[in-house]
């Protein structure tokens, strides 16, 4: 074709929401930092949820595909962690980047075949994945300890430096968890997460425009496995315990809350799903019985308010103020 | 002698079952480089079908070549990546991106090749200055002429070497859907290669060079656009 060109420059927008939601993320470490044991704890495991969810949302969210099972990979990471971390003495550091390697490796055997399936059968073949990974930490009794757990499990040490208060593994963790995301971000907005997402859109359009749609969807799987594990490892080092119910269904049921409430497809999503369900409870506990009934309420409030999670809300409301 | 080039398009054969019911039966058309071919045919005839076994979006029995290669075997993307570019019945388009996101991602194949993207961005809202107004609107929230010109743009970011067309007009106002055609027109006569579907039969034989007739999964005739012009009863072909 030669014909006359239209020249296009997209306007330069500041990223308000990113550096509003980058400021409320400060303050909430800032304050973290300067608080008790048990505040530290719950934003650790806000922090360790929040690099699960952040990879459940490149298979789920960018890629459009249905797991039910990632639990299975933070349990090969828990237990992969302890296993080499306790019985071989090995690098923590080393540990996580071998455990996370073996789960991508079983991502690509399990999801070569899983993720031929479609819809509620891949759902259903995922969440069969899980529940086998946890009957086998259950019966494999010598290697996992069974219902008893496995315990003595060394906090996170990168050689020489090792991470012996929480404060300073908390700190091990949200670097990592900035690392994460920061990936997460570049992958969206690469060639590689264009083509996730029109997948997500439409497989057959997707496929007509030279996506190869089978190796793509397997490609996610496998990272969302690695950030899966990565979550199972630090969860590992930070409490110094696991057990089989640690990685059971209960944790797909959380992911999945903090997935659609912080925003599904978003980067910041997981994050703010991962620290709105993870600190309402603890906002909450001075209610007593009411807990339960409140943190529900505020949960469906905020779906039925903001269907497409807190994230997609504000970038409405940005957008709208810009515009 | 010599021997005379290749066709762009070679199809043989070709048949196509959903579950037990044959939608497509054993079908043989050709499309010469520069061609512009349409098929008519009826609701139900195979048309859409036709051309999903073409790009293998539905898996067929026949064969298949393009540019003389064998490409019976290939899968979609691969087909894609040859310049076999096909706009969707329903256009297909990535309805919460926005018009640029789906137009980059029309240029997938070409890497991050940005000096190329740019180019055949230009080169789309060339065609369609509407888009270039339209670039950061979401996708779904265009009109549907809009859209058709999206869905077209972003197969021409592709590079096609034949373009493939599902009832471009289908649900759109006559005026957009006689923009639409000459657009296509303009880019067959540019030496694009052009398989078009459409039941909007006037419209189509405006362009065609041949014309393909599809009834009840098989092409029951196959003749220059001239000779369907001069003919008042396309019906007759369509109850063979």
């Amino acid at each position: 074709m030669t014909l006359p060109a239209i020249t296009y420059t997209k306007p330069v927008r500041l990223p308000w929401l990113a550096i509003g939601l980058s400021l409320v993320g400060a303050a909430i470490v800032l304050f973290t930092f300067s608080a008790s044991g048990y505040v530290v704890t719950v934003v650790g495991f806000a922090a360790i949820y929040a690099i699960f969810v952040t990879g459940l949302n490149l298979f789920m969210g960018y890629t459009g595909q249905a797991s039910f099972g990632q639990n299975a990979f933070a349990a090969l990471g828990g237990y992969g962690t302890a296993i080499l971390c306790t019985d071989y003495n090995m690098e923590p550091a080393l540990a996580l980047l071998l455990t996370m390697a073996f789960s991508g490796l079983v991502a690509l055997v399990v999801g070569y075949p899983t993720l031929r399936l479609r819809g509620h059968y891949l759902a259903m073949a995922t969440f069969a994945l899980g529940l086998i990974t946890y009957e086998i930490s259950i019966e494999w009794a010598s290697l996992t300890q069974g219902y008893m757990g496995y315990s003595g499990i060394p906090p996170l040490r990168l050689w020489r430096f090792e991470a012996v208060t929480e404060k300073q593994q908390l700190a091990v963790i949200l670097v990592l968890l900035v690392l994460g995301v920061f990936a997460a971000y570049r992958l969206r907005h690469s060639r590689f997460g264009r083509a996730l997402r029109a997948i997500a859109g439409s497989e057959a359009a997707a496929s007509a425009l030279g996506v190869n749609v089978a190796r793509y969807k397997l490609l996610s799987f496998m990272i969302a496995a690695m950030y899966g594990s990565a979550a199972g490892s630090l969860f590992a080092h930070f409490v110094g315990f696991i057990s089989p119910e640690v990685f059971g269904t209960s944790m797909v049921v959380s992911s999945f809350t903090m997935l659609y409430l912080g925003g599904i497809g978003t980067v910041a999503g997981p994050l703010i799903g991962a620290v709105i369900v993870s600190l309402l409870p603890e906002l909450l506990r001075g209610l007593k019985e009411w807990q339960d009934v409140v943190y529900i309420l505020v949960l469906l409030t905020i779906l039925i308010y903001a269907p497409k999670g807190i994230a997609g809300f504000l970038d409405r409301l940005f957008r709208k103020q810009e515009g | 002698m010599t021997d005379a080039p290749p066709h762009l398009l070679d199809v043989t054969e070709l048949s196509a079952h959903y579950g037990h019911v044959q939608a497509l039966k054993p079908t043989s058309l050709r499309i010469a480089e520069g061609e512009l071919v349409t098929i008519l045919g009826p609701n139900g005839a195979g048309k859409s079908t036709l051309l999903r076994a073409i790009t293998r979006l539905t898996p067929g029995d026949g064969r298949v070549t393009f540019r003389g290669q064998d490409i019976t075997a290939l899968p979609t993307h691969r087909r894609a990546a040859l310049g076999i570019i096909m706009v969707p019945e329903g256009r297909g388009l990535f309805g919460q991106m926005s018009v640029r996101e789906n137009l980059v991602l029309g240029a997938y194949q070409i890497g991050s090749a940005q000096a190329t993207i740019k180019q055949r961005l230009d080169e789309v809202f060339s065609l369609f200055p509407r888009l270039a107004e339209r670039i950061d609107q979401v996708s779904s929230s265009l009109s549907g002429g809009e859209q058709q010109m999206l869905a077209i743009g972003r197969a021409l970011m592709a590079g096609p070497k034949l373009l493939m067309l599902d009832e471009p007009s289908l649900g759109l106002a006559p005026r957009v859907s006689v923009e639409i055609i000459e657009t296509l027109g303009k880019l067959n006569r540019q030496g694009l290669g052009i398989l078009l579907v459409e039941q909007k039969a006037p419209l189509a034989l405006k362009l065609a060079q041949r014309v393909y007739v599809l009834s009840l999964g098989r092409i029951v005739v196959e003749l220059p656009a001239s000779e369907i012009r001069s003919h008042h009863d396309l019906a007759r072909y369509y109850l063979h």
